[in-house]
């Protein structure tokens, strides 16, 4: 019964992990870009909720799509001021960029809010449910569930309206969209807003449930890594698989292995799949 | 012709004004910035293979610095050896390291070769840090008193200081040998364009991974002399993703992909490290680390090319200012 609750756990923070690994898969595949700073971002979404929930005592209605708001101003403004310049120079630069903001939002914070773990105060959302036997918590089963949606909601948002046709245009060939009168830069900012603003969302949903350090961050940008490698480029149902996947292997290494090992398994199966299958498990080669 | 002797009299004063300063200045103080300054240029430089050259960006470097580091203190702790015969064990797991991190991720494009680097040092970082025999989140500790002249536990500062200064005469003689040969032109060609040198016969793969293990087996080295010196290393100060940002950050501050680059950058950063570290109180505060982070950013946005990019510029535009002034005097 125990491991049931821990596979229902690990799946319930996987779809958290499949949201804010989207926003990662659609920039590299869109701009064939990795965005090292997309942790932080993550974490910042943490903060963003801390911040409304300490001054405002904002509900999880108010501080959720806060940290999507601020995040996805974050998401623009680096696109706007840095992105956009960095991507016309030379290789190192861009990976340079974001690596230095990574650093810079992850110091800034631990500057700003220190390098204590904090929790949010108990919200609405709290208490436990027992399903069948299992007992869930009430704030992870509201986060991985609305994890879940929204990253189909983003899939859906991709393949079935017209701005999402436009931005995987540009993915697919950057000229021939140009052409069929869609404008590039636009359609990357708008890829930069959602990535930004998921990893907002999917980091209040976290900090709903788990107490958070700045230097989380960094945890969460390599999770990332290492779910759009699983997924496959560009691809979100594949990241959302790969989350699921991820979120499982964590929660059973450290239910099997000790808390201690649960980053050291999925690393190491970052490293395995490098080798064995770089290009996903359903990615394109 | 003329400017290449220029440049090789610079480098002769630089040597020259290197070997003596501890001379001039012998102060402990004077000897330790000149320490951290070389240490910090010699693995710019050791990153600037496969980083600036090959134009291959690797965030992870602390895992060649951490198993240099971490193999002389291993081999004092478990045989009572001197630290120093480590150095080659070091240099020999960072060249394992660089083939399991370089032969899959070569085949692919650059960004996987960078989040490889990351999630591989991280790895290390985190199983070291659990490992009991590598004394887990405390460290290993090297002889406090040296039982001989080959402990290398000197109470000056001067023989590290000479210590580093040859290590980073090895790596720049290196790197100069390396801009001339074959494989400089190849590395440098693939990094422009790793289609169009493939399409023109170059192993692109094996060229990709020679830099990396060339760069890997220097860094080890400086960080095995780091452990020697400091007689002490642990996860963070061995491991820890700010000695990859060192790297990058001097190498890319001074030029990433020139010879002198490396050394510019060390001569930037590191006093204004020690001035940041005298009046900011220390690493811990983080400021350093957001002036780091901010700095690496700039550079990418605005001056992607470094320092020495930046005054080759000036200087093209101070030269062609000659010939416009001339021309206007033949005007009036």
């Amino acid at each position: 019964m125990i491991l049931v609750q821990v596979i229902v756990g690990g799946l319930l923070l996987g779809a958290i992990y499949a949201l804010f690994s989207s926003g990662l898969t659609l920039i590299w595949g869109m701009m064939n870009f990795i965005n090292f700073a997309h942790g932080e971002f993550v974490m910042l979404g943490m903060y963003a909720a801390f911040v409304m929930v300490l001054w405002f005592h904002a509900g999880p209605l108010a501080f959720i799509p806060f940290a999507a708001f601020a995040l996805v101003l974050v998401g623009l403004l680096v696109y706007f001021g840095m992105i956009r310049s960095v991507m016309r120079g030379p290789m190192l630069a861009q990976i340079l960029s974001t690596f230095g903001l990574a650093l810079l939002l992850r110091y800034l914070a631990f500057w700003i809010f220190s390098a204590n773990f904090v929790s949010l105060p108990p919200t609405a959302l709290r208490g436990t449910i027992r399903i069948s036997g299992i007992l869930i918590d009430v704030p992870q089963l509201v986060g991985g569930v609305t994890a879940a949606a929204l990253t189909i909601a983003m899939h859906l948002f991709l393949t079935r309206t017209r701005a999402g046709s436009q931005l995987l245009a540009v993915a697919e060939d950057r000229a021939a969209a140009m052409l069929m009168g869609i404008r590039p830069d636009r359609m990357q900012a708008l890829a930069w807003a959602v990535a930004a603003g998921s990893a907002g969302i999917a980091g209040a949903l976290i900090a709903i449930t788990y107490p958070f350090s700045p230097s989380i961050g960094e945890v969460f940008g390599l999770t990332a890594f290492v779910v759009v490698t699983f997924g496959g480029f560009g691809s979100v149902p594949g990241a959302l698989i790969a989350g699921l996947l991820i979120g499982l292997i964590q929660a059973l290494s450290a239910f099997y292995l000790g808390p201690v090992y649960k980053d050291i398994a999925v690393y190491a199966l970052f490293v395995a799949v490098l080798w064995v299958r770089p290009q996903g498990l359903m990615g394109k080669a | 012709m003329r400017g290449a002797s220029l440049a090789g009299l610079g480098w002769l004063a630089l040597a020259l004004g290197a070997i003596v300063y501890p001379l001039v200045l012998p102060g402990a103080f004077y000897v330790d910035v000149g320490t951290t300054l070389l240490l910090a240029a010699a693995t710019a430089a050791a990153w600037n293979i496969i980083g600036g050259y090959a134009g291959q960006v690797s965030v992870g470097h602390a895992m060649f610095f951490g198993a240099g580091a971490y193999l002389p203190l291993l081999v004092y702790k478990l045989w009572e050896w001197p630290p120093i015969a480590g150095l080659p064990f070091g240099i020999v797991v960072s060249l394992v390291l660089a083939v399991l991190v370089g032969m899959p991720t070569f085949r692919l494009q650059g960004h996987y070769f960078s989040m490889a680097t990351i999630a591989v040092a991280e790895l290390i970082r985190l199983l070291v840090a659990t490992a009991e025999p590598l004394g887990a989140a405390i460290g290993l500790q090297g002889p406090a008193v040296g039982r001989g002249i080959w402990d290398l536990t000197f109470r000056s500062g001067l023989p590290y200081y000479y210590l580093f200064l040859a290590l980073l005469a090895i790596v720049l003689a290196t790197s100069w040998w390396l801009q001339r040969s074959r494989l400089g032109f190849y590395l440098r060609a693939l990094r422009a364009s790793e289609r169009a040198a493939r399409s023109l016969g170059v192993p692109v793969r094996r060229c990709k991974l020679l830099a990396l293990m060339l760069s890997a087996a220097f860094t080890s080295a400086a960080g095995s002399l780091y452990a020697v010196k400091t007689g002490f290393v642990d996860p963070e100060s061995g491991l820890g993703i700010l000695v990859s940002v060192q790297m990058i950050i001097v190498a890319a501050l001074g030029g990433a992909g020139t010879l002198f680059g490396p050394v510019l950058g060390a001569f930037i950063l590191t006093p204004l490290q020690t001035v940041t570290n005298t009046y900011f109180g220390g690493e811990g505060s983080g400021l350093t680390y957001i002036l780091y982070g901010g700095a690496i950013l700039l550079i990418a946005r605005f001056e992607p090319g470094g320092v020495l990019d930046l005054v080759h510029r000036l200087r093209g535009v101070f030269a062609n200012r000659i010939p416009a002034s001339e021309q206007s005097r033949h005007a009036a």
